[in-house]
């Protein structure tokens, strides 16, 4: 692809003030990346965030940008897209503001599928703060907030955006720029809203919350980096993968006990079937893999196309051509 | 038999909720309107939508003021009360003029009836009405008769008892009803049976009317003596919605509407969704917040941003118009104001919201306050609090009242073009030393650089920003001089706006001071004393933040002062700290009910008379 911009074209000349060593450099040069590829001009580009570290992000991008106000990015963001459609609007967000305080507008925006992205970074954590759970955070987690363990159940995001009727949904660590920069092109080319969560890290309040998950050591065996139409393999050796067994997810090794590739799942991220998006949201571990890549991209109506054709057909149809038409009409009569 | 000529007429279906009270007001008041009548109305409703039949709590009203001259406003009490069951009369026994015309549906005036609306015997016997004039009509009983054999059931039957109702009152004022039968023509082209039975109804109560000795005489109520033009029937909500229409069209711009529906606010909403034709953007929004964060986020890209709401939901929106001021964007917020706190009462007005509306944010936070006075000025004040919002760049918060959006008088047909138009503070390609937060020298406005503009990408957000430039600075003097700026924006308004005027140039004992909705009353009150030869003046005001420079100089001619609002003193203790040198005194009413000429004629005469024994 040809790129007119470089990806430090999009730097803007704001210093960036996150903790050294925090997962938020690495989306930002992501995205800066996917951007030049994209080939957009950084006037039509708009980054919308709410409130918490992540949400600074706006101020290190040479677009536009609205560092709102906590939870709240979604419902602004869908102003911005709705008034002008032909900008490329991306939420900022993290897991307490998208999940707890902008909860609401989390789950309307998915549901509502206008053609906007929406990065949350998830740390499992309020940092900002310094320290606090979140709705992300496993059960048990000793935090400043819960000095005696968190006695609440953790929200699984993707599972939540697909409650919620996401159609595109996709997550990406924050250690792999390569996978985070492609994922943040299909969510762009996706028409529709498309949601990433990134795995990131907090090295102050959560250091290696996702360590398991994305160190050197373990990445391989613990990461499904799906790709649609590709069988679901992974692994060091490459040659674990997943099988459907009955109506649930197994993990084989190809080669042992008679298993071939022919006997694992290819990934559909375009069937409108949640069934098996939702079970491949849901892996963790031990038992499995976690995924990550795009999990489910599924065209849909999305509502700024339709009304924008709405007011389309409105104007076309309308008996009235003018104001001053609209004021004369019907019950009206003259004083002489 | 000549008709008796009125001067002017107080008239008020009551009913069940669901016995089509409304539709009969409304129906009476566009042929009202039309032959050429003064005319102010009042919309009487429970938040209910349908209370249990036949009680007090149930019962819908709607009051009409019509006349030649003198209206200004929906009147103190009825002349004539439609009194559809037991529970209609009781609800409106205690505030009837003195020999009041009361049409009673005698067939809904049983034990039941009574028992449901708290009589112990019947109402009819005794003498609770003997000051009346009852007027007793079976209407249901007749109107299921006349229309039997059209083969509708019972309810539907029933249904149309209102207009029976409505062609009575029509046959006692002299009114035509072609006007009412070519509605339901209409509105039922499709369904002609439903058309013929309810037309038939209103003939037939007509008929019944003219019929009966019980009407001895009908009165006719003269046109009024108005400016030339073309006129309509207009309620303060829609009236607002074409406010704002008109207003984006003069700015050149879109309009965008996010909002979540609120009663008493929502019919702005309703009315704006029938005109995408016009390129208006609607989004009902998850929640209250939403729907000003994505006004918010239209005016950030460059469209005529507004919100609409009423109190509890305008206690939500707070931090959100924190942002708006801080990004210094255009965007207009509208509360009707019912009565509060917390849900309060819903289908009542009310005026205070006003503290909230001045002072309810975090920070220190001035943003530009209008209120609108008419049903029909709501056009007026809302295109004005969008030209300001758009020309000083900042959040205009446009206070209505439950009384003026549901209200309707006459509103005189503005043309577009004479309407001034509206200039946004919009950037030039050749202004090459442009900062996002660099400020003209006669506003102290930013420009509105909306995103797709070349060259000029730049970040905003709620956190203080460094003047000029714009980026974040926690520098401790930087945030000083931003607080002043952002005062000094708001306080220069005042620059461009009008004059305040005062009605009784000849007056210095007592000026009556008044905002938003009760101008009608305040007005008629002051008009009649002043005929009366009383030493009396009146100021209304509806730019309330800043206030018109020449405040103090009305204040100061007047003996004494007296500041009438429906809250406890919000706009008096405002006026209080913005002119510590002068003695305001008040008069209050929280009842969720307007005011009455009456008891503010009985207030400014009591005070008149005090002042003349004191010299």
């Amino acid at each position: 692809m040809e790129c007119i911009l470089k990806p430090k074209d999009f730097a803007s000349d704001q210093e960036v003030k996150w903790c050294p060593g925090c997962g938020d450099y690495a989306v930002l040069n992501s995205v800066k990346k996917a951007l030049a590829e994209l080939s957009l001009k950084k006037e039509d580009v708009a980054f919308i965030s709410g409130i918490g570290c992540s949400s600074r992000f706006p101020y290190y991008m040479e677009t536009y940008g609205f560092h709102t106000i906590h939870g709240r990015a979604a419902a602004i963001a869908t102003g911005t897209k709705l008034a002008n459609p032909d900008l490329s609007v991306w939420v900022i967000s993290g897991d307490g503001d998208a999940l707890a305080i902008g909860g609401n507008h989390f789950i309307h925006v998915v549901r509502r599928n206008l053609n906007m992205n929406m990065i949350l970074f998830n740390n499992e954590i309020y940092g900002l703060t310094k320290g606090q759970y979140s709705p992300t955070t496993k059960r048990g987690e000793i935090t400043k907030s819960s000095p005696h363990g968190t006695i609440e159940s953790p929200f699984l995001p993707g599972e939540l955006a697909l409650g919620a009727g996401s159609n595109f949904f996709a997550r990406v660590p924050d250690t792999n720029v390569k996978l985070m920069t492609k994922t943040f092109i299909d969510a762009e080319k996706h028409n529709g809203y498309s949601l990433v969560e990134v795995l990131q890290n907090c090295v102050i309040f959560n250091d290696n919350v996702h360590e398991s998950i994305t160190s050197k050591e373990t990445r391989d065996d613990n990461q499904l980096v799906l790709e649609h139409g590709q069988p679901m393999i992974f692994g060091k050796e490459n040659n674990k993968g997943i099988r459907l067994n009955g109506l649930e997810l197994e993990v084989v090794t190809i080669g042992e006990n008679g298993v071939s590739e022919a006997d694992l799942l290819v990934h559909d991220a375009h069937t409108e079937s949640l069934v098996l998006h939702s079970m491949l949201v849901r892996m963790k571990l031990p038992e499995f893999p976690v995924a990550m890549g795009v999990i489910r991209d599924v065209a849909a109506p999305v509502y700024n196309d339709e009304l924008d054709a709405q007011i389309a057909v409105e104007i076309e149809n309308s008996k009235f051509k003018s104001l001053d038409e609209l004021f004369q009409s019907g019950n009206v009569f003259e004083v002489k | 038999m000549n008709p008796t000529i009125l001067d002017s007429v107080v008239i008020k279906f009551a009913g069940d909720s669901g016995d089509g009270m409304q539709l009969a007001g409304s129906l009476f008041t566009d042929t009202t309107a039309n032959i050429g009548n003064q005319i102010a109305t009042f919309p009487d409703f429970p938040s209910e939508i349908r209370a249990p039949q036949g009680t007090v709590a149930g019962v819908s009203g709607f009051q009409i003021h019509f006349g030649t001259t003198g209206v200004h406003s929906p009147g103190d009490a009825p002349d004539v009360l439609i009194a559809m069951n037991p529970a209609a009369l009781k609800a409106n026994l205690s505030n009837l003029k003195p020999a009041c015309t009361i049409i009673i549906d005698t067939d809904s005036f049983n034990k039941k009836g009574f028992d449901k609306a708290g009589f112990e015997e019947s109402p009819l016997e005794g003498d609770l009405l003997s000051d009346y004039k009852i007027i007793e009509a079976p209407i249901t009983s007749l109107t299921k008769e006349n229309i039997a054999d059209l083969g509708l059931d019972n309810k539907s039957m029933v249904r149309c008892k209102n207009m029976f109702a409505l062609g009575m009152v029509f046959w006692l004022f002299n009114e035509p009803l072609d006007q009412t039968i070519l509605f339901f023509e209409k509105k039922f082209s499709k369904v002609p049976l439903i058309a013929e039975a309810n037309i038939r109804t209103i003939k037939c109560g007509h008929n019944f009317a003219e019929t009966i000795e019980a009407l001895t005489s009908s009165f006719t109520v003269l046109p009024a003596k108005k400016q030339p033009g073309i006129y309509r029937n207009i309620t303060g909500n829609q009236a607002a919605a074409w406010g704002f229409l008109a207003a984006a069209k003069k700015a050149n711009k879109e309009l965008f509407l996010g909002t979540y529906p609120i009663t008493p606010a929502t019919d702005i909403f309703h009315e704006l969704t029938k005109h995408k034709w016009a390129g208006t953007k609607i989004f009902q929004a998850e929640d209250e917040i939403a729907g000003i964060c994505s006004a918010i986020g239209a005016s950030f890209a460059g469209n005529v941003a507004i919100t609409t709401s009423s109190g509890p939901g305008m206690a939500l929106k707070t931090e959100a118009i924190g942002l708006a001021t801080m990004a210094e964007l255009p965007l207009v917020i509208v509360n009707v104001q019912r009565g509060g706190p917390s849900t309060g009462l819903p289908t009542k007005t009310e005026q205070s919201d006003l503290n909230q509306a001045l002072y309810g944010r975090n920070g220190e936070c001035p943003l530009i306050v209008l209120a609108a006075s008419t049903p029909g000025d709501c056009f007026k004040w809302a295109f004005e609090a969008t030209r300001l919002a758009i020309e000083h760049m900042t959040p205009v918060i446009l206070l209505s009242e439950s009384y003026l959006g549901n209200g309707a008088e006459p509103w005189k047909v503005v043309q577009m073009d004479e309407l001034p138009e509206i200039k946004p503070v919009m950037s030039s390609s050749d202004d090459t030393d442009w900062e996002p937060y660099k400020r003209d020298s006669e506003k102290l406005v930013r420009q509105w650089v909306p995103p797709g503009t070349e060259g000029k990408q730049h970040r905003i957000g709620g956190l203080e920003k460094k003047d000029g430039e714009g980026s974040v600075s926690h520098d401790p003097m930087n945030h000083a001089k931003m607080v002043q700026l952002r005062k000094d924006k708001v306080a220069k308004v005042a620059d461009f706006i009008p004059l305040q005027k005062y009605k009784g140039k000849d007056a210095s004992k007592l000026l009556i001071v008044g905002w938003g909705g009760p101008f009608g009353i305040l007005f008629g009150a002051v008009n009649e004393l002043q005929k009366e030869g009383k030493d009396i003046a009146f100021t209304h005001f509806n730019y309330i933040n800043p206030l018109p420079s020449n405040t103090a100089e009305i204040f100061e001619k007047f003996e004494t002062i007296l500041v009438c609002e429906l809250n406890d003193g919000q706009f008096a203790n405002y006026l209080r700290t913005q002119f510590p040198q002068f003695k305001f005194e008040q008069y209050n009413k929280m009842q969720g009910l307007p005011f009455r000429v009456d008891e503010l004629k009985e207030k400014f005469n009591t005070l008149l008379e005090a002042m003349m024994q004191k010299v």
